[in-house]
This record gives structure tokens, C-alpha cells and sequence, in this order.
């Protein structure tokens, strides 16, 4: 190979971290929530994720063809499969195929490679694909249904749902019940209340696990915060994106909720509802979208926080994880600009540090 | 004693089980000793021996020229062979002023200067001392001693640290000259103290080497104001700055020496140098270095003279067990590739390690950055080299200084850490050379400049005196031909009343 040899420059050791190996750990963070979304939603979910996927990464493959670059090894650093993987995540889980695959060649080619590929791109791919979709084609993006578990009755079988996801042929009676916060909105429209809204929905228990109408693999709050604790733990991710994010959405969604409880639902509904989990431990920690400082990750969380706020409680749309994070990732390179650390030395300005004045400061105080 | 933290930083593997229990081995003379001129950060030393001449075991080769420099003495005895061009020991592999000496086997002594007795000599005396006898800093820095122990006139000093930290992974030659030669560190120690004149020393040694500072701690029993503290092992503790950080909480100002917060630094291994220089009046001729990696035979520590060449340390460890191993002077992180093991030991070389590509990790292949930021977060000195990088790349050089390239002290935490094995430090380096080379191109244009400007000035000048004596002869002529035709007579009244005047 010839991009092995590396320049004769130090150093000559090595921490052993690695690309793929960050993005495998994200796959496997993503497993248990996938697993279950799978689960719930039966034949035509597992259909959409693989479709996704492999659409993801013939787009992966094709970009790097054309731009006359070698698509082994850099297919194999997984980040493309992990675009397609987190587009299929927050897609209806009986989507047709198309939707999959317009949305993830949409993503790798006009939010990924446009932009000179990985480490280039100023948007999240996955949810620049998402919003593509949301936009273009509302109806299919919207189509929420119960769930359904495997080998359970009433669940479509594997041709039954090759027929689903392939040929379009959802039976009538499957697409029923819709998202806790579209129905929140909907119901609100109407000129009911929160509670009102909220009496027919899943309760706090089924919205925790996940078993409510929702995204593929987005129900389930609890293996969420699993596989985001896992991606801490093993510190592929840090701290300051997930719980600004998490933080921000609470403090912002209670406190309405004290004022008027009838039209604003409480944090937690805010928290366990939607793409929040998922948005805050995987999405919005997206290294080459998000800020590069603790502080500057700070500042990213909350605005992602108080954006979804923003956007549920008084836009047009019940969910509003993708436009914040959009929204956030344009203001990424302007919170690099400003926030930096401390150069060693130099005073938060940037100044040397002037020893003169601390050390007579010193004497004075010891 | 209270420690103070240090941002950043990475664990390396250590690797000094390799070599860290073999106990200091002399190795001896080879046939040539080629000993450069340049050992030293500063102005290379000029040679006061020639082609030819006998020249006794310590006795003086070359001389310090100007402000930051340091003289040369034989390592033994025996023939100047040649002053001329041979390798050196730098990545380049170009050559440098180098005496080549060829060892008549008696190792003699030369005269050397009377012993010094530290607690009655004068602090002048014993800087003197060791700027006479060659010594400079033995980390791998290379400064002059000399200079750094005259600091205490100009600086309010109240410190001086002793660095044992030995940071970088399979090193453990200081380790090991704590461990067998601790009372003579500790009395090169007080030498040093004495010159700066400062009432109190650390010794800092990071906790994985528990027995050197339990020698020290027994070499320095009821000395007052030595401690010898224990400091995290974490690369970059030997890092002059950071190390003062962690030992007394005060950062070293960007662009200032540790002197401007009332500490001095030196390394152990200068310390036992002082010591043997002011008590025994010897100079700088031999160093321990270690031989360790994967590729050495027998890794262990080695005590060779100065201009021994590297590979006849290597075949004294037992040679080279790997022919695809990496040789490398100095550790791992921030050690340099050796171009030609011709090349000979010097002053600064505390490390020969063969790597094999395994250990030295240089089989993955590069990737593009994705902005992972744990480059950040390693940074020991609060810089973004990511963003660092990705200007340096675009050759946008004063946007890659705006974000603290000169802040950088090039300890490799952020190559190392980098999972897409972006060669930063290289990057780094070439931009500090660009900006080295421009700066140098542009301080020459200037030059330039201002000699043409003066010199067209000074051609102005002649000409413009020219120009005014011939006005004013022409002038004078007219007025007196105007003068004459006019009024003779007046005008040879003026004259005469002009010499009554005078």
C-alpha cells in the first residue's frame, strides 16, 4: 500500500485507536435499540434497515469511483454504513423501499461526498436525508402504525412483508395509530389538552421501552440510553453534547409545562418521545459535525435542546430532532472559531500570562 | 507535597521492563571516535586542534563561539585523523563538522582543572566550571548549563527542579543513573543550586520508578530544602513547563522561560555531568544511554563515549535481532529517525531503540480526520490540532500560528491518540520550518533593502555635493565677473573691508 509508509516523523508509538473501530462501537451501541425496533415492527422493518444500508454504501462506494479514489478500505471504515443504519433508525418502520434508498443516497451523495467526503461535511448526513425525505414525501414520512412484533398475530410474515416494503402493499387496516407528539400536536389543534391528548397515549412505562407507534428504531427510550451509556463508557463519545441536549430539552420543556399544563406537555414526554435519546447520544455527537471543545460541545447541546423545544411546541412539524441538529451543525464552524481552550501560557485571550503581576498578587495573599 | 494537575497528556505504553533492571554496562573503545562540533543547540564550536596532533583524554578539541554555545574535549586519548565533514546524528543523515579521533588504547588523562569544592566555590565559579568542561542539558534539549545556571542574576529565583521524570516510554537510562550514582546526583544537585543560588531543590521522578527515588531519598537524607517528589506517570511529565506546573501550579508564560515564574529545570543525567565536572574537574566525554525495542538483542543501558558510533552500541546490546526495525535517537514520541548508523553518540542521545513495526505502530495507513477532537482533549498545552492541521495542509501558515503552532512544544500526544493516524507532528514541524525559512528569507530581503536604500542614499549625497559645489562655484564665478564689470572699485572696498572684518 502506498499510503502505509508513514512520513519518517515521530512519534514511533501509537494509542491503537482507530476509525472503523469507533464507528463498529456506534453499530454496536445501536444494536439493542435496533433489535427491538426490528422486533416490534416485524418483516418489513428488517426489509427497510437492509435496504438502507446497502443503498448507503453502493452510494459510498459509487462517490468514491467517481472521484477516482480506492473504495477498499475506505468502505470499510463503517461510516457509511452507519448513515444509512442511523437514515433507517428515524424512518416509519413499513416505509416503502424507495424511501430507504432515495434517503440514503440522497444523504451519502449530497450531504457527504458533495462535500469531499468523510471528515469534509458540514451536515449530518442521516439527517440531511432524513429532511429530504421529510419534505418530499410527507405522507410516506408521517405513516406511523402499532406495533407489531415478530411471530406474533397479526404480524406480517417474510413474504408478507417483502410485499410491504417492495410493492407498496401495506394492508389498510396496518397503518393506524400515530406518534405520541403527533398526536400531541394534533390533538392540540383541535383545541384539546395535553392531558386530554395524552390519555389515549402510551403511558410513561410504554414510551420508556418503546412500545408505541414510532420511528424504526426510535421507540425505545430505555435501549437508547443503553447504547448511548455504552458509547460513554467506552468513551467514544463525551459527555457535554448528551447532557446539554438532555438538560436544555427538560429545563425548557418543564417549565412551560408549570405555567400551562394543558398546553404544553411535561419534560418527560419531551425526553422519552420522538428522536430525542436517539438524537442527543448518536446523532448530534457526530464528531465531524459537532464542535471540537468541551465548552464549544456545551454550547451545541443546549442549542440543540432548546431548538427541538422550539420546534415541536410552535412550528408546523411534531418533531424537530433532524432540523435542530441541522441547524446546530451550520453553527458549528463559527462555535469552533470562538470557543477554544486556554492555550497553555496564555490568559483566555490569548495574551502571555504576565507572572510579574501574579506573582507580586501571591506574596501579597500567602 | 501538593500536586498540582496538568491538562491533557496520554499513557504510552512504558516499556521499561526491557531495560529498566540492567545495570549501567561500559562500552568500549572503538577504532574511531568521530566526535561533531555541533552537540549543542547554538553556534557550533570551533576547532583549536589539528589534523595530526596527539590529544589527551579530556583535553580540549573544539571551543564555544559566542553567547549560546559549548566546547568539545577528546573522550580519549590517541590522533586528530581528520576535521572534516561526517554524518550526523540527525534524521537528514547530512554531515557536520566532526573531529575523528583515532584511540591510542592508553585512555590518559589530560591536565584537568583542580576539583571544586561546591559549598566554598563562588556560584560564578562553578558556572564557569561547567561551561568550561562542555556540559549542556542531557534530556535531549542540548542546551548550554552554563547559561541556564547564570539565571539567577537576572531572574528572582526561588526553585530549581531536577528532571528524573524520564516520560518517555522504553528510556530508563536515568532510572538507572538514579539508581547506581544517586549520591553523585545528589552533589551535582547542590553544585547546581549553589550556582543559582536558590535555597530550595525537586527532584521530580514519576512513580513508576519507586526504587531510583528511594536511592535519591537515601543519597539526599537530612539535606535541607531537597525533596524528592513523585510525579503521575503521564507523557508529557517531562515537559519542562508542564512538569513545573505540576509541581507548583504556575504556568510558565507563552514565549518566557520557566525562569520568569522563579524555576529552573535540569535533567538528572546533567546533574551527575556537574557533578563529575566540579568535583573531579572532568568534562563532558561520556553518557549512559539506553539500547532498547524489540529489535535490540540484549536491550539494556549503556555508558559510551562521546562520538562512539551508533552502531557499535548496537552490536555492544547484541545487534540488531529485526532488520526491518526502526532505529530511532531518543524515545518513541519524540525521538528522531536515524538516517545512518555510522553516525556517533553525542551529548544529547539518551536513546537507541530499534522498533519494530508493531511497537512503533507505523503499518496502519493514514485516513482522512474526522474531527474526533481527541487531539483536543490530549493536548497538554490547550491547543485545537485538528484545526491546526487542516490550515497547515491548505499552507495557510498564519492561520495555523494564529491557532498556537508556536505555542506547540511537539510532544506527539495528538499523533498519538489520533485514530486516523494523521502524522500531526510532522505537520506541525513543517510549518514551523516554513515559517523559520520565510522569516529567514524575509530578515534577508530586508537586508537587502535597507543596504540598497543606504547606498542610494550615499549616491544622492555624493551627487547632491557635487551638484551644490559646482552651483555654488558657478555662482561665485558670475557674482565676481558681475561684480568686476559693475563696480571694480566697490568691489575691491568689499574685499578689503571683508579682510578688516576677519
Amino acid at each position: 500500500m502506498r499510503e502505509a509508509k508513514q512520513p519518517a516523523g515521530g512519534p514511533f508509538a501509537h494509542g491503537g485507536g482507530r476509525v472503523d473501530r469507533t464507528m463498529g462501537l456506534v453499530l454496536l451501541a445501536l444494536l439493542p435499540a435496533t433489535g427491538y425496533g426490528l422486533y416490534l415492527f416485524g418483516w418489513p422493518a428488517i426489509n427497510l434497515l437492509v435496504v438502507t444500508v446497502l443503498a448507503a454504501a453502493l452510494a459510498e462506494a459509487a462517490c468514491l469511483r467517481i472521484a477516482g479514489r480506492r473504495v477498499w478500505p475506505t468502505l470499510g471504515d463503517g461510516s457509511a454504513v452507519l448513515t444509512g443504519w442511523l437514515l433507517a433508525m428515524t424512518l416509519p418502520p413499513w416505509a416503502p423501499w424507495w424511501i430507504g434508498a432515495f434517503g440514503a443516497v440522497f444523504a451519502l451523495v449530497f450531504a457527504k461526498h458533495v462535500y469531499g467526503g468523510l471528515g469534509q461535511n458540514l451536515f449530518n448526513p442521516a439527517m440531511v436525508g432524513r429532511v429530504a425525505l421529510l419534505i418530499s414525501f410527507p405522507l410516506e414520512m408521517t405513516r406511523w402504525l402499532a406495533p407489531r412484533p415478530l411471530m406474533t398475530e397479526g404480524a406480517p410474515g417474510f413474504l408478507e412483508g417483502l410485499e410491504i416494503t417492495f410493492l407498496g402493499g401495506a394492508p389498510a387496516d396496518a397503518v393506524s395509530g400515530a406518534s405520541v407528539l403527533g398526536h400531541v400536536k394534533t390533538e392540540l389543534s383541535r383545541g384539546h389538552t395535553v392531558s386530554d391528548a395524552l390519555a389515549g397515549a402510551p403511558d410513561r412505562i410504554q414510551m420508556a421501552l418503546g412500545q408505541m407507534p414510532g420511528s424504526l428504531g426510535e421507540t425505545s427510550a430505555a435501549l437508547l440510553l443503553a447504547g448511548g451509556l455504552l458509547l460513554l463508557v467506552t468513551r467514544v463519545i463525551r459527555w457535554p453534547i448528551p447532557a446539554a441536549m438532555l438538560g436544555t430539552l427538560a429545563a425548557a420543556g418543564a417549565a412551560p409545562h408549570l405555567i400551562d399544563p394543558a398546553r404544553y406537555p411535561d419534560a418527560m414526554v419531551h425526553l422519552l418521545s420522538g428522536a430525542t435519546l436517539l438524537g442527543a447520544f448518536f446523532i448530534a455527537t457526530d464528531y465531524v459535525t459537532s464542535p471540537a471543545t468541551l465548552r464549544g460541545q456545551l454550547i451545541f447541546g443546549a442549542g440543540c435542546g432548546l431548538l427541538v423545544f422550539v420546534i415541536r411546541t410552535w412550528t408546523g412539524y411534531p418533531e424537530g430532532v433532524a432540523f435542530a441538529v441541522l441547524l446546530m451543525n451550520a453553527a458549528t464552524p463559527l462555535i469552533d472559531r470562538w470557543v477554544r481552550p486556554r492555550v497553555f501560557g496564555r490568559t483566555a485571550r490569548g495574551r502571555p500570562l504576565d507572572h510579574a503581576a501574579t506573582l507580586i498578587e501571591e506574596r501579597a495573599g500567602g | 507535597m501538593k500536586l498540582f494537575s496538568i491538562r491533557g497528556g496520554v499513557h504510552p505504553k512504558g516499556r521499561k521492563e526491557l531495560a529498566a533492571d540492567v545495570a549501567i554496562a561500559p562500552v568500549g573503545l572503538p577504532p574511531l571516535l568521530r566526535v561533531p562540533l555541533l552537540q549543542h543547540i547554538g553556534t557550533p564550536a570551533e576547532p583549536v586542534v589539528r589534523k595530526g596532533d596527539l590529544v589527551k583524554k579530556g583535553q580540549l578539541l573544539a571551543i564555544g563561539q559566542g553567547m549560546v554555545s559549548a566546547p568539545v574535549h577528546a573522550p580519549t586519548s590517541g590522533r586528530v585523523m581528520a576535521i572534516g565533514r561526517y554524518v550526523a546524528p540527525h534524521p537528514s543523515g547530512l554531515p557536520g563538522r566532526t573531529v575523528t579521533l583515532k584511540p591510542d588504547g592508553q585512555d590518559e588523562w589530560a591536565d584537568l582543572p583542580p576539583p571544586l569544592d561546591p559549598e566554598t566555590a563562588t556560584p560564578e565559579e562553578i558556572a564557569e566550571r561547567v561551561a568550561d568542561r562542555g556540559i549542556v542539558g542531557m534530556g535531549g534539549a542540548t542546551f548550554p548549563s552554563a547559561i541556564k545556571l547564570n539565571l539567577g542574576g537576572r531572574y528572582d529565583l526561588h526553585l530549581l527542579v531536577v528532571n528524573g521524570a524520564e516520560c518517555e516510554p522504553y528510556l530508563t537510562c536515568d532510572d538507572r543513573l538514579m539508581r547506581e550514582r544517586a549520591d553523585q546526583v545528589i552533589d551535582g544537585i547542590l553544585s547546581m543550586r549553589k550556582a543559582l543560588g536558590v535555597g530550595r531543590a525537586i527532584v521530580a521522578v514519576e512513580t513508576n520508578k519507586p526504587r531510583a527515588m528511594e536511592a535519591l531519598r537515601k543519597a539526599g537524607a537530612g539535606l535541607d530544602g531537597l525533596r524528592v517528589v513523585g510525579v503521575p506517570t503521564r507523557y508529557p511529565m517531562g515537559s519542562e513547563r508542564h512538569l513545573v506546573q505540576t509541581l507548583t501550579g504556575l504556568e510558565t508564560p507563552a514565549r518566557g522561560l520557566t525562569a520568569d515564574i522563579g524555576v529552573v529545570v535540569h535533567n538528572v543525567a546533567t546533574a551527575f555531568a556537574v557533578h563529575e565536572a566540579v568535583r573531579l574537574g572532568r568534562p563532558l566525554i561520556s553518557r549512559v544511554v539506553t539500547l532498547s525495542g524489540g529489535g535490540i538483542a540484549r536491550p539494556g543501558n549503556y555508558e559510551a563515549r562521546i562520538g562512539t558510533p551508533i552502531e557499535a552500541l548496537i552490536a555492544a546490546a547484541g545487534g540488531l535481532e529485526d532488520r526491518t526495525a526502526r532505529l530511532i535517537l531518543g524515545g518513541p514520541m519524540m525521538g528522531q529517525p536515524l538516517a545512518d548508523p555510522k553516525a556517533p553518540l553525542v551529548k544529547g542521545t539518551n536513546g537507541v531503540l530499534a522498533l519494530r513495526p508493531a511497537e512503533s505502530g507505523e503499518s496502519a495507513a493514514q485516513q482522512p480526520c474526522i474531527r474526533c477532537a481527541t487531539c483536543v482533549s490530549v493536548c497538554p498545552c490547550g491547543l485545537m490540532p485538528l484545526e491546526m492541521a487542516a490550515r497547515i495542509r491548505k499552507e495557510q501558515l498564519d492561520a495555523a500560528v494564529e491557532h498556537g503552532l508556536m505555542d506547540c512544544v511537539g510532544c506527539g500526544s495528538c499523533a498519538y491518540a489520533c485514530p486516523s493516524r494523521i502524522p500531526l507532528v510532522q505537520l506541525f514541524n513543517y510549518a514551523k520550518g516554513r515559517l523559520t525559512a520565510v522569516q529567514r528569507a524575509r530578515h534577508k530581503q530586508e537586508e537587502i533593502k535597507r543596504l540598497a536604500r543606504a547606498r542610494a542614499e550615499r549616491m544622492d549625497a555624493i551627487a547632491r555635493a557635487k551638484r551644490e559645489q559646482m552651483d555654488r562655484r558657478k555662482a561665485e564665478r558670475a557674482a565676481r565677473k558681475k561684480a568686476e564689470q559693475t563696480a571694480p572699485e566697490a568691489a575691491a572696498e568689499k574685499r578689503d573691508q571683508e579682510t578688516v572684518d576677519a
